[in-house]
């Protein structure tokens, strides 16, 4: 089937099998590998995108449910060769350690501060709570989210 | 000895050394989406492995028939182990001097037990080819529990090794059992305890895999793997599949979380190896996390029995342990040679004991094989929190304050080096100091009074207490070893003639921040600033060897070797430095970075000057360059300590039970990164809490593996992990170049007996002794009727 899909503002039309979920579309047929797999079960999390800014599993959808949206990677966070806020966070703030469910936190976190500029713990936490990580014990990584609310959106070395 | 130990010199911020919470190098790559991990490597004719596992726990194998699958379009082969067998690689050694199925050839021996291997064009494929597979299975009787696989008439599991007539995998012993004896003859009360420590896995978010890529025409092997070891897999992978060591090429890339998971070698890595020998391309297999749970590296599953003798006024005289492990089908655990049952045998913790005899036995069941260290230095976690639980129910039994018995018997600053009855030699400690700081902050004297104000709302509050010690950082090399390779570690310093530098190492991270803390070691050595040096690790080809990642060893190890090499080169450095300035090396003061003329400040030399003068400029007779290696070989273990404390409170209606505090007091030696060492410790705590509360694999009586997804095995999110305070002392380590101890894996040690003591403790008053791991809110409650049953 084919599926047309904008990713990090670049089109992409491609022929696939309706069973390929979108994850492997992203990794494997446009070699976006920083979109990771850790369960393909929906329960870790590592596998996050946003889909029209909403955060969604792409391990739990096909890649040809996503004909016609618009999504958006870790891949996609940098823009006009700028940091976005959350990147600069999770250095910052130590948020991340062996970095794989690194790119979900931020983005779960982007999409977070887009609708609620400035949460606090329990929101943060409460909007993490379908991805995993193992390294940080999630302190850190609430923290960043914090500091990235303080630091003006977009800007960035 | 090259060693020298001593203060690293303090340096600038713009140097960045040691005590500097700089920002990690590696994180650039990965929070642009850019590390590489396993599976984002894609080589060209690359084929993917598939993995057909058993169903059942134990049953013989009476027919296998692949031919559906292999008219598949797409696929490539069907492996079968009777096809291994006929290049002698059906059966693998484990890294426990054991062997191992690579693919089952007469029976099965655990849910999940690789059976047949498809190779295929796409993964999808394999997967589809591994539904036309049918295999014939005769079931036999399945042993679940370690202690039934003891008893005499059980079902022979190994029937596959000569003179093998039971389930005993081993038995293994440590300490005194006549001065034990004779401690508990002169003890007033003896006070003992049940607990089982369950099956746990790791887990790390990214599972395990590897791509093998053997090249037909120059017999050259790369290997990528999800590898924590990579020089010691290179040679265990020369004497098991007979393949030359110089053209082997382990590589292992970035890793999402390995926690021990990633040590041992697994059926999938032999079989994609196999399987891209037979047909001239590269293999992929990388696991889902379903097989990751079922197949790969648990961890614990020790059923302990401890009695610990004692004196009325609370003095500890004797402790005797009696354990059965669970090792599952295969003895696969990675413990050193001597040691069956790892560490555990420093079950007498903080605490000064005469004398002590610990009594282990293996057993062979119906499960996945592993007994890995899960975040801990072989199988040191199951021995604190025993330990810890012990002394928290002894309090109980003597009516003393638990802290007070801890304080009363803990192995005193002055009594260092200290010999413990089952041969450890503990190097440094002050366990009141870290204990009395950890109940200063948690409020300790205010408890009772929070205990009331609880109880008035319905809410039973406990406060548990654990002070912890671990023995990590293996070797020397005379104690400790894996699969006979000795445990030392190494550090290749070169450092270029611009003045910067490069550091190679055997250890690998898979997290704990190595790229920015060994950097930091050279900075604070050599006065390179960190930023100017690049840390590699995982490439065989291009690190010197070593025996990787756990087991905290590689600060106590790798670090160390970073260290000296890096002051053997600042040693060369002066020579150079002294010609440069026509000075006698004598007469020059090292300052981070730079040689200075004694008396003289406005003579000196910098650490880029003299790289470039090891290249262009050297004294006549001196080797030019500024490079060197330096493999280094521990005196000892180090041993880092620390106390825990939590609060808790249970709702008296439901039995769920919440953090109210917890606070980690740590002391690790000295702190190379102190953002890092705590980030270490946010994660150790976390996966201390997971174990104590839900985190847990278990099977039904058929030998189901129930906790094979992550619905059914549970790992805390950001709404259950409770928030931590953490504190430190620091007692450098004695014998180690910079005094660090190694600090990833404290946490998971010291935390589960806080967290699971504050439960009991909440109930204590009820007569509670014991609620085995995971503390569920449903044992908790089952806990309290009981109680309340009387």
């Amino acid at each position: 089937m084919e599926v047309s899909v904008t990713v990090n503002g670049a089109d992409h039309t491609a022929d696939v099998e309706p069973r390929v979920l979108l994850v492997d579309f992203l990794r494997t047929t446009l070699g976006l590998t920083g979109t990771h797999i850790g369960c393909d079960t929906s329960g870790c999390g590592v596998c996050t995108i946003l889909l029209d800014g909403t955060p969604v599993k792409s391990c739990a959808m096909f890649a040809v449910q996503a004909d016609g949206r618009s999504l958006t990677t870790v891949e996609g966070l940098k823009q006009n060769g700028q940091l976005d806020r959350m990147q600069v966070a999770f250095k910052e703030m130590h948020g991340l350690q062996c970095g794989f469910c690194t790119p979900a936190m931020m983005l779960v976190g982007k999409a977070l501060l887009e609708r609620n500029p400035a949460p606090d713990e329990e929101e943060i936490r409460w909007e993490l709570s379908g991805n995993l990580c193992r390294c940080t014990g999630y302190m850190n990584i609430v923290k960043a989210i914090r500091y990235a609310a303080t630091q003006p959106e977009g800007a960035s070395a | 000895m090259t060693t020298t130990t001593g203060a690293p010199s303090a340096t600038t911020a713009e140097i960045g050394g040691i005590g500097h919470s700089i920002k990690r190098k590696e994180d650039d790559r990965f929070i642009h989406g850019q590390g590489r991990y396993l599976d984002d490597h894609v080589l060209p004719g690359m084929l993917h492995l598939a993995l057909l596992r058993s169903p059942l726990p134990h049953a013989r194998i009476v027919k296998i028939d692949t031919s559906e699958a292999e008219a598949l379009p797409g696929v490539v082969a069907c492996v079968t182990g009777e096809a291994l067998a006929a290049h002698g690689l059906a059966w693998m050694p484990t890294l426990s001097g054991d062997t191992q199925a690579v693919l089952a050839t007469d029976k099965v021996r655990f849910q999940g037990q690789e059976v047949v291997g498809v190779v295929a064009e796409s993964p999808y494929v394999a997967w589809d080819a591994l539904e036309l597979i049918d295999v014939e299975y005769d079931a036999l009787p399945t042993i679940i529990d370690p202690k039934a696989a003891l008893e005499d008439g059980a079902a022979l599991i190994r029937d596959d090794k000569e003179g093998q007539t039971d389930n005993s995998c081993y038995q293994w012993e440590a300490g005194d059992k006549a001065t034990t004896d004779q401690a508990f003859a002169a003890a007033d009360k003896v006070v003992s305890i049940d607990t089982h420590y369950p099956r746990s896995h790791p887990a790390p978010l990214e599972t395990c895999g590897c791509i093998a890529d053997l090249d037909p025409v120059t017999g050259q092997a790369t290997i990528y793997m999800t590898s924590q070891a990579p020089h010691a897999i290179r040679t265990l992978f020369a004497m098991v599949a007979g393949l030359p060591e110089e053209n082997i090429r382990v590589i292992s890339p970035d890793i999402g979380g390995g926690f021990g998971n990633k040590v041992p070698i697994y059926p999938g890595y032999v079989v994609a190896t196999a399987a891209s020998l037979l047909i001239g391309k590269p293999v992929k297999w990388v696991e889902t996390r379903t097989e990751n749970l079922i197949s790969t590296g648990f961890a614990r599953d020790y059923h302990m029995h401890a009695e610990l003798a004692l004196k009325n006024d609370g003095q500890m005289l004797g402790l005797k342990v009696d354990m059965v492990s669970d090792n599952g089908a295969f003895y696969a655990d990675a413990q050193p040679s001597k040691f069956k049952a790892g560490l555990f045998h420093v079950c007498t913790g903080s605490y000064n004991f005469p004398a002590a005899h610990v009594v282990t036995k293996g057993a062979y069941t119906n499960k996945a094989p592993g007994g890995v260290a899960y975040r801990c230095s072989f199988r040191i976690t199951e021995a604190a929190y025993l330990i810890e639980r012990l002394v928290q129910n002894a309090a109980y039994e003597l009516g003393i304050d638990p802290a007070e018995l801890r304080t009363k018997n803990f192995i005193r600053p002055d009594q260092f080096p200290y010999h413990s009855p089952t041969g450890f030699v503990y190097d440094s400690g002050d366990y009141d100091a870290a204990l009395q700081k950890a109940l200063d902050a948690i409020g300790y004297a205010g408890i009772a009074k929070e205990k009331e104000e609880a109880r008035k709302e319905g809410k039973l509050v406990g406060v548990g207490i654990s002070s912890f010690t671990e023995a990590v950082g293996a070797g020397p090399s005379k104690d400790y070893d894996i699969a006979g390779i000795k445990m030392f570690d190494s550090a290749e310093l070169r450092v270029h003639p611009t003045g910067k530098a490069i550091l190679k190492l055997g250890s690998r991270h898979q997290g704990q921040g190595h790229e920015t803390t060994y950097a930091q070691i050279v900075a604070s050595e050599l006065g390179i600033p960190a930023a100017d040096i690049t840390v590699r690790e995982g490439d065989t080809d291009n690190t010197p060897y070593g025996l990787g990642t756990y087991g905290s060893r590689s600060t106590p190890t790798s670090g160390a070797a970073a260290a000296v090499i890096a002051r053997q080169l600042r040693e060369k450095s002066r020579k150079i430095a002294a010609h440069l300035l026509e000075a006698s090396e004598d007469d020059l003061d090292w300052e981070p970075g730079k040689f200075v003329v004694k008396g003289a400040p406005d003579r000196s030399v910098t650490i880029q000057d003299v790289a470039l003068a090891a290249y262009t400029n050297y004294p006549d007779g001196t080797e030019p360059g500024l490079e060197g290696v330096h493999y280094y070989d521990p005196p000892n273990l180090t041993y880092p300590f620390g106390s825990y404390a939590a609060v808790i409170e249970i709702d008296e209606e439901t039995g769920q039970w919440k953090t109210r505090r917890m606070v980690a007091v740590d002391d690790c030696g000295v702190r190379i990164n102190p953002m890092i060492v705590e980030g270490q410790l946010h994660g150790g705590l976390a996966e201390g809490f997971a174990m104590s509360s839900m985190q847990f694999i278990t099977f039904d009586e058929d030998g189901n593996c129930i906790g094979s997804n992550f619905t059914d095995y549970l790992i805390p999110t950001s709404w259950e992990t409770p928030r931590f305070e953490l504190g430190e002392t620091v007692t450098p380590c004695p014998h180690h170049p910079i005094g660090a101890k190694g600090v990833g894996e404290s946490a998971t040690v010291g935390s589960p007996a806080a967290w699971v003591n504050a439960v009991i403790d909440a109930l204590a008053p009820t007569g509670v002794r014991n609620i085995d791991m995971p503390v569920t809110p449903a044992r908790v409650w089952e806990a309290m009727q009981g109680a309340k049953a009387g």
